[in-house]
């Protein structure tokens, strides 16, 4: 049960404001980065962690979830985590330079590298980052100018739901959930957060090539308009939306909602409940949007030693694989695999399948400086959250 | 009883300090009353006065920031925008809806209370009133949503009858804001009932009114005040609150796209401009509830 309500947490809250994003990929550094650290000294015997909830647990919250003891005993760095709930209190609290470590979303991950909070790595430090899925490696949230900031943690995608019965045939399309003229009119569902407007973008990318979207959170005015007239529209045959994920699972076990966007967590719940909810969740032919986080060390910290130890620690497979089941969420490591408790794990994620992944847009906050390079011309967060309120009415 | 040395009461400094004190009894009123009240203008009035400057600043999307200029532009995005208008008006019409349903289901609950209960029943029914609001907000919604939900108590116990709940939604926020404010109105109405003197009902009988004609010519203008009063809780708590319609609807109001601006893109000016429509109409809300003479049944 707490875990449950910890899972619950941690996943609404991890995933709600967990933002990353995706482009084009740069150059590999082989060499140090600039102002990176060469290499690693004595540990400093302490090491003070930002992160989300569930990320990091030392068995306090769950004697059976401990990932963090055996660092502490063979490094001696005491660990102390911080919880952040959101990315702007993460963000924040960086800032102040107590802290050495953040599990970073890739709404603050740009944020702290472009105000300076967090520094180079040296990836070469990292023995276990060579084992990191290269589609994860390389990103716009975790690498600026060839330059990589953090390593991966894990990541998800956002699904299409359906309940199998009542959804024939069978979808393999957004449009069953953007149609206004779609026959599940009033039991479709949507998620209730400004971000979800990259999931209209991603449609219309395909739908409507035209308008030149190439990245979903990159969007000029044009674009912008488009995506929230395609939500406005979709508005009329929503049911419900869903902001806590229980919801969803009680509207699809209900029959409230029949389809809709939804994580993996939320399938497998319907699936594995008794008596199972006849749903299907697959990723369209559209692709998706998704999340993936970044450990990020912060420029200012006190404890650099210890947050590379740690960094390679938590990207180590056992502990990948521990860390990312538990939140529910591929792993970043690819020997995590073979280690987790159910041995579908990977699969059920699709942690090993690039094809899957190459589809899926990783969340990352709208700036003005279009994140596809094309200028100052795009719609900042603050608009596709004043939009959000036009939208939902 | 022997006045010996008699220096020693006076030399303690604390005795000397109180004898000061006591010739200066505004310098006491001072002292009692600064701290509290430092408080209330520091830390209520300052962060209002501070909220409502916020709504003249503009957010910083570049640096995610404010931008300290003093603007309009916040007000008039409002203003120029047809959500805005339309989520208002839903938020006061919910505000009333659940004031009216508070103040008739409170009315006949307070009136067996303060007029018809014997001091025994009264005291019960007191605790039993106040007893929900010792428990915790979240736990009272949340419960109402185990309640509310598909397979929740409600349709329980509705499916033999052949019927079915509200389920989330609008009807859900109107019932919950119901329950959790009811004792707010009934309270304020007990008290004013109770201060209705028996003489007047007496003299009411005596000239002839009946049970209607006393109730509605005699009991309900005296008792309107208070009404009013307890209107002013229940009407303000549903303005103001997000918690609710997040946890039993998807339906936003006021509070939402506050706690959304505020929480999500961290657009603080943009939120403090929200917050000042609910303000305004409580403040015209209060305006009206004085002319009513609800300040002298609190």
């Amino acid at each position: 049960m707490k875990g449950s309500i910890r899972r619950t947490l941690s996943a609404g809250v991890g995933l709600t404001l967990a933002l990353a994003a995706i482009a084009p990929g740069a150059t590999l550094a082989q060499d140090v980065p600039e102002g990176a650290m060469t290499e690693i000294g004595a540990p400093e015997g302490a090491l003070e962690i930002v992160a989300w909830a569930g990320y990091v647990e030392d068995g306090s919250n769950d004697p059976a979830l401990d990932w963090v003891s055996s660092f502490e005993e063979e490094t001696g760095c005491q660990v102390n985590v911080t919880l952040g709930n959101t990315s702007d209190e993460m963000f924040t609290l960086m800032q102040s330079g107590n802290y050495d470590l953040v599990s970073a979303s890739g709404d603050a991950s740009n944020r702290l590298i472009s105000a300076g909070s967090v520094q180079p790595i040296n990836l070469a430090l990292i023995p276990n980052y060579v084992d990191v899925f290269e589609g994860l490696k390389n990103k716009p949230h975790n690498t600026v100018n060839g330059v990589p900031y953090g390593v991966p943690h894990g990541r998800g995608a956002n699904l299409l739901m359906y309940n199998t019965e009542a959804v024939t045939p069978a979808p393999d399309s957004w449009s069953v959930v953007f149609d206004p003229a779609s026959p599940y009119a009033g039991k479709v569902t949507a998620y209730d957060s400004p971000i979800y407007i990259a999931d209209a973008a991603v449609y219309l990318m395909t739908h409507n090539p035209e308008l030149g979207i190439t990245n979903p959170y990159a969007l000029d005015e044009t674009q912008f308009a488009a995506a929230v007239d395609l939500l406005k529209q979709q508005r009329a045959i929503i049911g419900r939306y869903w902001a806590l994920y229980t919801d969803e699972i009680a509207a699809f076990q209900s029959g409230d909602s029949v389809v809709g966007t939804t994580w993996q967590v939320i399938a497998n719940v319907l699936q594995g409940s008794e008596p199972a909810t006849p749903i299907e969740a697959i990723l369209p032919m559209e692709g998706s949007t998704g999340w993936s986080d970044t450990w990020m060390l912060s420029s200012m910290a006190q404890h650099p030693n210890c947050g590379y130890l740690f960094m390679n620690h938590i990207i180590s497979p056992a502990v990948n694989a521990a860390a990312t089941e538990y939140f529910g969420e591929a792993p970043a490591n690819t020997k995590s695999c073979a280690l987790t408790a159910d041995p579908n794990h990977c699969d059920t994620y699709h942690a090993t399948d690039e094809a899957y992944f190459d589809k899926v847009y990783y969340w990352a906050t709208p700036q003005k400086e279009c994140l596809d390079g094309r200028g100052p011309i795009c719609k900042d967060y603050a608009e596709w959250t004043m939009a959000w309120t036009e939208i939902k009415g | 009883m022997t006045t010996t040395a008699g220096t020693a009461p006076h030399a303690s400094p604390s005795r000397r300090l109180q004898a000061w004190l006591y010739r200066r009894p505004r310098l006491q009123l001072v002292l009692l009353l600064a701290l509290p009240l430092l408080a209330l203008v520091v830390a209520y009035l300052g962060s209002l006065g501070l909220l409502l400057i916020n709504a003249f600043w503009r957010y910083d999307p570049t640096t995610g920031g404010l931008d300290r200029t003093f603007s309009l532009a916040n007000f008039l995005q409002i203003a120029g925008s047809a959500v805005y208008r339309t989520i208002t008006l839903r938020t006061v019409g919910l505000a009333f809806l659940v004031t009216i349903t508070c103040a008739a289901i409170g009315f006949p609950v307070a009136y067996y209370m303060a007029r018809i209960a014997s001091p025994r029943v009264r005291g019960l029914l007191v605790v039993t009133i106040l007893l929900p609001l010792w428990a915790s907000y979240l736990v009272k919604v949340f419960a109402w949503r185990a309640i509310l939900q598909e397979q929740g108590v409600l349709n329980w116990l509705l499916r033999p009858l052949g019927l079915e709940g509200p389920g989330y939604g609008d009807v859900a926020v109107w019932l919950v804001f119901t329950y959790l404010w009811l004792p707010y109105m009934i309270l304020p109405i007990q008290a004013g009932l109770e201060r209705i003197p028996s003489s007047l009902l007496e003299a009411s009988a005596d000239l002839g009114g009946r049970t209607g004609m006393t109730f509605r010519r005699v009991i309900l203008p005296l008792a309107f005040p208070a009404v009013v009063a307890g209107s002013i809780f229940t009407f303000s708590l549903t303005l103001g609150d997000y918690i609710t319609p997040t946890l039993v609807s998807s339906t936003q109001f006021l509070g939402n796209v506050v706690q959304r601006e505020v929480g999500v893109s961290g657009n603080l000016p943009l939120a403090a401009a929200v917050a000042t429509i609910p303000i305004i109409v409580m403040l015209l809300y209060l305006f009206v509830a004085r002319r009513l003479g609800a300040f002298e049944a609190l």
